[in-house]
């Protein structure tokens, strides 16, 4: 990039927020950058247009070398899906074990993050460490225990099993998200809803919560991803009964050999409910996935 | 999204017990603080026991396990062994492939997507035609199933036979490769790349967007150039969001199974199997509970001392920002 380009852009350069000013729009390297960002985006994504392009085909062209390219489009595949003994099971327990984990760590998450930010415990340091302690314990550490205690009390292939455990899989993340939309509400509110004699619990439910509002739905678009795309402990704890949708996916490929347009088919539907979501509120994703650390 | 506005009034209700003696005064200020304490503690206690018992019991028993010889097939055969399910890790070949293969993973997928990840947030980070259409394109391999993702790139991109990688390299020449078995690390890593660098170009960019224009136009004013500005202001600016990257990228590709379960079953032999995948194989399908228990401590310890370090770093990151 050339100084006489950066010259050039000064005078004009006065707007609220000048998006990185050192790099003009309209010059050469300008043009060439875009073009760089549109192939890279392009790239990263053709897999993914691969796969949806690929449910669309019969088997035959979905198998074909060199790749079919140009077909004439068919709902078959995603029909059979749909159509298939026992989706709906895979789809049910992947709902409840998505919606009602997320519910449970909201419950437990908001106080637990009040308790750390607005009206802080002592040992706040301590008690944050642990929590993301524990999200750096190798899950395959606890498999095992995990394992033989749910078979003891007969919870293998049970849903309520994966509820518990993406609960606590999430939990950590969800304290550490929420903390920081509380210290980002200003304390004079607090102290004005407390001058005015509103007891904690109004407080709370008053000002507090629709002020983190926005937060509460960013923590839940992100233990929903983390849950709904869960595929170990639904791989080890359950069977035919609680089994969610990657296994399901799993299974269109091993129990039936290869049916690759199928197999794709089935990879559009399970992925769509995560990635609609993650397109939709692409700043909370941010957010979320720094845990809160990146505003 | 209806879930929290549902969930808002039930997450209000723990604190509550907390709330109406609020301002009140104890005869004994002792005593009041202790209580006052304890008030403040109480919201907390319901998460923080939740998790201590899904975390740290199951890892207690993953101790004691490891102390002793037991195997699901033979369940009259439990013994205390002591450390030798230890000492057999020790001349366990498969073992230290496994972590060095955990450590090439981790290490590679992190620093390439690391890489890759900045490339491409600074490519957004400037105003282009399409700019959001790209950037959701972008964070898409992030957002698709795992397990789609595995097998997407085992059979649809990597198989031999009709596999599109195949036919690309074909276009140009090249003969056909067998990827997940010939290069099951490569492969693996691939599709790893491809799902995390949408990550790490997240956080990166977050980070570059906070950056002060102003501190940029002065730059640009005294005649730094863009690589000068690039080296001395906004890495230095990137540092914690670079940290940070990297600490969240490696928790997660560390744990990585999915990948591995999906795309060569940790094969060809053992060549591509990490930690987490071969403790699998240990307890699931050879039963092998003590063996693989000790594993698992091993690979807690491992990673609590890398882990630690980073930590610390993170923490010293953050509080400096939160003050600053």
């Amino acid at each position: 990039m050339s100084t006489a380009a950066l010259d050039a852009r000064r005078p004009v350069a006065a707007p609220a927020r000048p998006l990185t000013p050192r790099r003009p729009r309209g010059t050469a390297t300008g043009r060439f950058l875009t073009v760089l960002a549109w192939a890279a985006g392009l790239l990263f994504f053709a897999p993914v247009a691969w796969m949806v392009l690929t449910s669309f085909k019969q088997e035959s062209q979905a198998a074909s070398n060199p790749p079919t390219f140009f077909f004439t489009p068919t709902l078959e595949q995603y029909a059979s899906i749909i159509g298939s003994s026992g989706a709906g099971s895979y789809l049910l327990n992947s709902v409840l074990a998505t919606g009602i984990s997320t519910l449970l760590v909201l419950v437990l998450a908001v106080p637990a993050a009040y308790a750390v930010s607005i009206r802080p415990i002592k040992r706040t340091q301590d008690v944050l460490f642990f929590f993301i302690s524990t999200k750096m314990l190798p899950v395959v550490a606890v498999i095992m225990p995990i394992y033989v205690i749910a078979g003891q009390i007969r919870m293998l292939d049970n849903i309520l099993t994966l509820i518990v455990l993406y609960t606590a899989m999430n939990l950590p993340i969800a304290v550490w998200m929420m903390r920081s939309f509380f210290l980002e509400v200003p304390g004079e509110v607090l102290e004005a809803a407390s001058i005015d004699g509103a007891s904690l619990l109004r407080t709370m439910r008053t000002v507090l919560l629709p002020m983190v509002a926005p937060g509460i739905a960013a923590t839940a678009l992100i233990c929903v991803i983390f849950a709904w795309n869960e595929f170990f402990f639904a791989l080890n704890l359950t069977a035919a009964n609680a089994a969610t949708v990657p296994i399901f996916l799993m299974s269109t490929m091993t129990s039936e050999g290869l049916f690759l347009a199928r197999l794709s088919a089935a990879s559009v539907l399970a992925s769509l409910p995560v990635v609609l979501a993650g397109w939709i509120a692409q700043k909370q994703l941010v957010r979320g996935l720094s845990m809160g650390a990146v505003k | 999204m209806t879930t929290p506005e549902t969930s808002a009034p039930h997450a209000a209700t723990p604190p509550s017990a907390d709330g109406p003696r609020r301002g009140r005064t104890s005869p004994r200020p002792d005593a009041a603080a202790r209580a006052d304490g304890w008030r403040r503690r109480l919201p907390l206690m319901p998460a923080f026991l939740f998790v201590v018992i899904c975390t740290q019991i199951p890892f207690l028993l993953t101790i004691w396990y490891s102390l002793r010889s037991r195997n699901l097939l033979r369940p009259e055969g439990e013994t205390f062994v002591g450390l030798r399910n230890y000492l057999d890790l020790a001349v366990d070949s498969t073992f230290r492939t496994a972590a060095l293969n955990s450590i090439l993973l981790t290490l590679g997928c992190v620093a390439v997507s690391l890489v890759l990840g900045l490339g491409l947030a600074l490519l957004l980070d400037r105003e282009f035609l399409g700019r959001g259409f790209i950037r959701t394109l972008l964070i898409t391999p992030f957002l698709i199933m795992p397990v789609a993702g595995a097998m997407l790139w085992s059979i649809s991109m990597f198989d031999p036979t009709y596999g599109l990688v195949n036919w690309l390299i074909g276009t140009v020449g090249i003969s056909p490769v067998d990827w997940t078995s010939s290069f099951p690390m490569l492969s693996i890593i691939i599709a790893l790349v491809w799902q995390w660098t949408p990550f790490m170009m997240l956080l990166l960019l977050a980070g570059l967007q906070s950056q002060t224009p102003d501190v940029l136009e002065a730059a640009s004013m005294d005649g730094a150039g863009a690589w000068t500005t690039f080296v001395h202001i906004t890495l230095p600016h990137l540092r914690f969001y670079l940290e940070l990257s990297v600490l969240l990228g490696a928790i997660y590709v560390v744990n990585t199974f999915d990948q591995i379960y999906l795309m060569t079953a940790g094969g060809p032999g053992t060549a591509s199997a990490n930690l987490p995948f071969y403790i699998y194989q240990r307890a699931f399908l050879g039963f092998d509970i003590g063996q693989s228990a000790a594993m698992g401590v091993v690979t807690v310890i491992a990673t609590i001392i890398i882990a630690t370090f980073a930590l610390r770093l993170i923490f010293t990151s953050i509080n400096s920002k939160e003050q600053s």
